[in-house]
């Protein structure tokens, strides 16, 4: 069933975060002091667009080719095929980037004492992101023109993630226990979790009727 | 045949923003009939097909298989096999990975294997080449050998004719009779006609109450 | 008794209902609206104490407290009438819903103007990111996004259905979201600026403010129904007893 994983689509994201957050240093300052204090926003800020990006295609190739009736009417729970999807989604995403953050991290100069909640907080923080998107993705699957008014349809709803995950990294920094701020964020994942799934199931019924 | 129908149309109206694409459609069909959805572009053809699919719901009436509705039940989903506009192929994937996602998608176990399927409509020398590389006329021989792997009585096809060749109408229409003598029921659209001899025609614009074009 | 409740619904909700009587009751309506936010404006301008710290520039509450929360109650109420619309399917539900979100946005917009002209005399610049202020804006964002979604699709069917679940997907974030943003305020900058809360307020500012909070409920209840009517119409133009009306 996660035969869905094909082509090279995982590099795009993974480069588009790489290369806008070094696009930072290069606006603001390469000064070692500054780039340390706006790097986990920044971070944090880049890999939700990256996320974001890739977001657009998660049932839509699927809507192009007609595959996607074929998922809508076949015998499992629809749910459990959008999880899949999102679960799709989140290892050529949210992965990738997890992975690639400490480098970056080190690139802007990022404390020490950041890494280890920026990577919780990333893997779980893009997690959120491809559920709460798969929603939206769903609901604009069927407009051509699609792509910005996912990212406006959604990104209101990912500011709880953004505050959560970077003021994580920004705790850590300080020397301050980052761990409740982690925990609120696996809470929320587990929320998006738990109601993600079954609001995409049914925004795909609607959504493929455009 | 049994005469009982196994699958009912209603009194089926579809209102698409408070305008009627069509009304008051009824049909019945019985194991070993098949349909012929016809009529103008736009009149609804697809639409009727989704909502025989349970893509959609009708704004009114209902529809029954096996005495029952159709809404909601999954022994419907099972026995149905719905092939749209679009032939559902994953072009990076080659034809046999393309119909091995099918057949867990349905965990459907049929005698057939998915090579035996492939050599039925003609690709025997293909299987493993990407899909990309297909003509289109090959895509919906992919489509259509995924009804060989599932034991679906009622087919939906959506435009089953377009892109195949003489030869692959030639095959479609055998594929349509055998399974018609084992019982099955095929509604399908199209614009050409079928030599089979128990067509049965559904002229949708004869229950289309403005007809826009 | 559900079984009747659902009747009931099924046959008041009919857009020809409601038009007819809210025809009876929108001149009321306004009477009620219109005087009450007279009485408030002149009683809470006019006759209301001055502010020890704020002076006369407090006075602006009487207008950015009640647009604040009904831009807030407006999307509840969106999203209520969305999730009636997507479980019974009730047409004048979805109307409803539709005519919600750009009147609850024009509100939210309103009550962030008369926040940053409040904010110019109190803090001494027009934009602060305070909690609160924060919260409104991505309250802003999320009609945008259903307004946005809602023009995006073709065909209306589809549209409500997606915009009902879109907000009903809004509502449950709301709270989070309101939560989060508290908690990133207090985590960045002590809470220096506190706004006039209710509870500290002072009784005789409080009355003329409750006028104005039912006069504006008033008000906005009436722009709604305005705006469902337009949309009955639009939407039935084509039905015997549009028609009939234009006769």
């Amino acid at each position: 069933m996660l035969a869905f994983r094909h082509g090279n689509d995982f590099l795009n994201p993974l480069l588009f975060f790489v290369m806008t957050t070094s696009l930072v240093p290069l606006a603001i300052s390469p000064a070692p002091t500054q780039l340390a204090i706006i790097a986990p926003g920044m971070i944090w800020i880049t890999a939700l667009l990256a996320t974001l990006l890739a977001l657009d295609g998660m049932f839509k190739d699927d809507f192009a080719d007609g595959s996607l009736f074929q998922i809508i009417l076949s015998p499992q729970p629809l749910w459990l095929l959008v999880l899949a999807k999102v679960s799709a989604h989140w290892l050529i995403t949210g992965l990738p980037i997890t992975l690639m953050a400490p480098l970056l991290g080190m690139m802007l100069a990022l404390p020490q004492d950041g890494y280890l909640p920026l990577i919780i907080g990333l893997a779980t923080g893009t997690a959120c992101f491809s559920l709460i998107g798969a929603v939206g993705a769903a609901l604009t699957v069927s407009l051509s023109k699609g792509g910005v008014l996912l990212s406006l349809i959604v990104m209101p709803l990912y500011f709880p993630v953004l505050i959560f995950g970077a003021s994580a990294v920004q705790r850590g920094v300080e020397g301050l226990d980052y761990l409740p701020v982690l925990a609120l964020l696996g809470a929320f994942f587990t929320f998006a979790l738990l109601t993600g799934p079954f609001a995409a199931a049914a925004a795909l019924k609607v959504g493929v009727n455009g | 045949m049994v005469s009982s129908p196994l699958f009912e149309l209603q009194d089926i109206t579809f209102e698409r923003d408070d305008q009627a694409l069509f009304e008051g459609l009824s049909v019945n069909l019985c194991g070993g009939e098949i349909l012929q959805v016809s009529g103008p572009n736009g009149c609804g053809k697809t639409t009727l097909l989704h909502i025989l699919a349970n893509l959609k719901s009708p704004s009114q009436g209902q529809i029954l298989w096996r005495g029952e509705t159709t809404r909601g039940n999954p022994s419907y989903l099972a026995e149905q096999a719905f092939i749209g506009h679009q032939p559902g192929v994953k072009l990076a994937l080659s034809a046999r990975e393309n119909l091995s996602w099918y057949t867990q998608l349905y965990d459907s176990d049929t005698q057939l294997s998915i090579d035996q399927a492939l050599d039925k409509v003609g690709l025997k020398t293909r299987k493993d080449l990407p899909c990309s590389t297909y003509s289109a006329g090959q895509l919906r021989r992919v489509a259509l050998a995924s009804l060989h792997l599932r034991d679906a009585t009622l087919w939906l096809l959506d435009e089953p004719l377009t892109a195949l060749d003489s030869e692959g109408i030639n095959e479609l229409e055998a594929l349509f009779s055998a399974h018609l003598s084992d019982g099955g029921m095929i509604i399908f659209s199209s614009h050409q006609t079928l030599s089979l001899a128990q067509v049965g025609n559904l002229a949708l614009a004869d229950y289309s109450v403005s007809v826009q074009c | 008794m559900w079984q009747f409740i659902k009747k009931w619904f099924h046959r008041f909700g009919t857009p020809r209902w409601f038009y007819h009587t809210t025809s009876r009751w929108l001149p009321w309506l306004a009477l009620v609206s219109i005087g009450l936010l007279v009485l408030g404006s002149i009683w809470g301008l006019g006759f209301a104490p001055e502010d020890a710290r704020q002076g006369n520039s407090y006075r602006i509450i009487y207008i950015h407290v009640p647009i604040s929360v009904l831009a807030m109650v407006g999307y509840y109420i969106m999203a209520a009438a969305g999730a009636v619309a997507l479980i019974w399917k009730i047409k004048l539900a979805d109307m409803v819903m539709v005519s919600a979100a750009p009147i609850g946005a024009a509100f939210t917009f309103l009550a962030l103007l008369t926040g940053s002209i409040w904010g110019k005399p109190t803090w001494g610049t027009y934009w602060v990111w305070d909690a609160r202020i924060t919260s409104m804006l991505v309250l802003l964002f999320l009609y945008l996004g259903v307004i946005a979604l809602n023009q995006a699709f073709t065909s209306r069917d589809t549209a409500y259905k997606a915009c009902a679940i879109l907000s009903l997907v809004g509502t449950v974030n709301i709270p989070i979201i309101y939560k989060s943003v508290d908690w990133w305020y207090t985590l960045h900058q002590p809470a220096t600026i506190k706004l006039t809360g209710a509870s500290t307020i002072h009784p005789d500012m409080l009355k003329p403010l409750l006028v104005m909070i039912v006069g504006f409920y008033c008000f906005y209840a009436l722009l709604l129904i305005l705006h469902t009517r337009v949309e009955i119409l639009r939407r039935e133009r084509r039905s015997s007893w549009v028609k009939g009306l234009i006769r």
